[in-house]
């Protein structure tokens, strides 16, 4: 991979919050969802980013923030020297042509009255055609670099297999030359022979294209595999961030800690002799987070600080980043 | 020697549709023994749930059809019973937990409640017995002040105690077999581990017998003791969970172990990613389902669906012409 540490995207302390209304006419604000909550992170050009956690943990929101299909609530996100948060609806559309999207459901996210054809060139339309070719070269040209075969051009989804349709999604995203994917669960919905026929397409298109990957799934095994660096986010905050061999190797924080040693390892040998971090409880509600950390309420090693004072989002080591009272001696 | 727990005998299911018959499950025979924990792993549409489906005969005739075979459980044909008899073995002595917390529970009646029917209708107990009883397997699976959430609807729990009232449920009248069908796929890996460790402990206290479905390697290699891999239907490979991942047979499950990135190896190394698509079920090759995906297909594999053979570990079995060429390293 060719990743570099010049950042693509610089996201600062983004948040998203959803309002939640009560009565029926009047229509009071009585609290929010935070379901992003001061994020910070750069994603840097060539890389792939990952970003993991579990159900409600954020993530998705980030990642649909940042292409602005959510105003943000606060923060910025700055994309080659612009910031995102702030540009207009006009300006941003031209800005969608450098940053696209893969959606988790393959089924839902292809309009079944359109064929293959005008799915991929929607975005042609919209954004005019790279390279001054035309329309239907590159049409064929897309189809065929996501290994589907250039014929199919007149079918329609319904007639494709989920891991043949997102391949459709993949060269919809590409069409107009982006350089930020947003890959939001794109295999998660497909099965383990499939998934990683579409994982190493991805990969095979990012070294040929320099294509930079912001890569959101809740397979940690798999998101470990096709990244760079990874963060690992819960309730709205992201709680650690770092290489993706330094995350395996020397977790900092209990909530990945227990997040990697609950991971099912397929080899029984492995299984029998790993220790297993068991949390307690569930994940509370991002509308009533509780005060000081995050993570208190299930975190194993919780002490009275961590129910007072929030911990600082701070670097550890160069390029570790950690949300942790005690990241220096939880390892 | 012992009567095994449960016996399935060149077990058919097919299914009518209008795009013709599905052949669901296509002569499945084995043996689970008393205590045993089975893990029965494959893709979607390769028959693991319907097999289980039909095991208690919960599958809807028609368009459902179990063509032949023969269920023994304890030496009794299930699929030959009234339903009379076959209520009291449903739920009563094999239990079965569902995939979808959110959907396998009764949302208008109370969590207690739904436990408590299966105490009283199997085991005949009075109301404040099951009631009593039913707020003690809640404390069982670990749901905290079990006996107070007993009045709360399924709404009120969260996807894993959800899951854990439908265990609670499963085990409410002390089942033999306990047959759980993708019971965490639904669930986050934090909350996963609860419910394998919860099976994992109870199975060994209650000395039940486990069949756990599922299409990740993961769980089974840290659940079970012996495995089934399905494929369109056909059992491919059988044998101890050592054996399974150590002394890998089959081509297909070779290629699902290399297409399974490992959290605990070096990452870097390009995915073995198995080409092409399971086959269409209304339409099976002649010979063995895996021939147009396979890299060792020859002509015998087209002509003729391989017998499940020995594999030379003990109780290893595979359904593959050339397994001997492919192990010994010389198939092309």
């Amino acid at each position: 991979m060719t990743a570099t540490t010049m950042p693509l995207v610089s996201v600062r302390n983004l948040k998203k919050y959803f309002p939640i209304h009560k009565g029926v006419l009047l229509q009071r604000h009585v609290g929010d969802i935070k379901a992003v909550d001061d994020v910070s992170f750069d994603i840097y050009s060539g890389e792939t980013l990952g970003l993991v956690g579990e159900t409600g943990c954020g993530k998705t929101t980030v990642g649909r923030t940042i292409l602005r299909l959510y105003e943000p609530t606060a923060g910025s996100i700055l994309f080659s020297d612009q910031d995102l948060a702030k540009v207009n609806e006009g300006k941003m559309r031209k800005m969608r042509k450098h940053m696209q999207m893969i959606f988790q459901d393959p089924y839902a996210s292809l309009n079944p009255r359109m064929t293959v054809g005008s799915i991929v060139s929607a975005p042609l339309d919209v954004h005019g055609v790279p390279n001054g070719k035309n329309k239907k070269e590159r049409i064929d040209e897309l189809l065929q670099m996501v290994g589907l075969n250039p014929d199919f051009v007149n079918r329609y989804p319904h007639e494709f297999s989920g891991g043949q349709r997102q391949r459709i999604g993949i060269a919809r995203a590409l069409a107009v030359n982006p350089s930020l994917i947003v890959c939001d669960e794109p295999i998660s919905s497909l099965d383990v022979s499939i998934q990683a026929q579409v994982v190493n397409l991805l990969e095979e298109l990012q070294n040929k294209l320099g294509l930079t990957y912001l890569f959101i799934a809740h397979d940690l095994s798999m998101v470990r595999h096709i990244s760079d660096r990874m963060a690992v986010m819960y309730l709205g905050k992201i709680m650690e961030l770092t290489d993706r061999d330094e995350i395996y190797l020397r977790p900092l924080h209990p909530y990945t800690q227990a997040l990697m040693s609950a991971v099912p390892v397929p080899d029984p040998d492995v299984a029998e002799k790993r220790r297993r971090i068991i949390l307690q409880g569930d994940i509370p509600s991002p509308a009533n987070p509780p005060v000081g950390c995050n993570f208190n309420t299930r975190c194993p090693l919780a002490k009275d600080i961590c129910f007072k004072d929030e911990p600082e989002y701070r670097e550890i080591h160069k390029g570790h980043w950690v949300a942790c009272h005690f990241a220096e001696d939880t390892n | 020697m012992e009567q095994p727990l449960l016996e399935l005998k060149d077990l058919r299911v097919s299914f009518h549709t209008d795009d013709g018959i599905v052949h669901a499950v296509n002569g499945v025979s084995y043996i689970l023994e008393q205590g045993d924990v089975l893990g029965v792993v494959g893709e979607s549409g390769c028959g693991k749930s319907v097999h289980a489906l039909s095991i208690m005969r919960l599958i809807p005739i028609p368009p459902g059809n179990i063509e032949s075979g023969q269920v023994l459980f304890h030496g009794k044909d299930l699929l030959q019973l009234s339903l009379e008899e076959l209520r009291h073995v449903r739920g009563g002595q094999i239990a079965m937990v569902f995939q979808d917390p959110m959907t396998s529970l009764n949302p208008a009646y109370t969590v207690g409640y739904q436990i408590m029917e299966a105490l009283m209708l199997h085991q005949g107990l009075s109301k404040a017995d099951a009631r009593a009883r039913a707020g003690e397997l809640l404390a069982l699976v670990g749901i905290p002040g079990a006996a107070q959430r007993l009045d709360d609807y399924p709404h009120q729990f969260s996807g894993g105690m959800r899951q854990r009232a439908m265990i609670a449920m499963g085990l409410s009248c002390a089942p033999d077999l306990l047959i759980a069908d993708e019971p965490t796929t639904a669930l986050d890996v934090t909350i996963q581990a609860q419910i394998v460790d919860l099976v994992k402990r109870l199975q060994q206290e209650l000395g039940m017998a486990v069949m756990w479905i599922t299409h990740d390697l993961g769980i089974v290699a840290e659940l079970a003791k012996k495995v089934n891999v399905m494929y369109a239907g056909y059992i491919i490979e059988r044998g101890y969970v050592r054996d399974i991942f150590k002394h890998t047979r089959h081509p297909y499950t070779l290629g699902l172990l290399g297409s399974l990135p490992r959290l605990d190896e070096a990452p870097g190394t390009k995915l073995i990613s198995i080409p092409g698509l399971p086959p269409d079920l209304v339409a099976l090759p002649k010979g063995c389902p895996f021939v147009v995906r396979c890299n060792y297909a020859a002509e015998q594999c087209k002509e003729s669906m391989p017998p499940l053979q020995d594999a030379g570990e003990v109780d290893h079995l595979i359904a593959c012409w050339r397994w001997e060429e492919i192990a010994r390293g010389v198939a092309r």
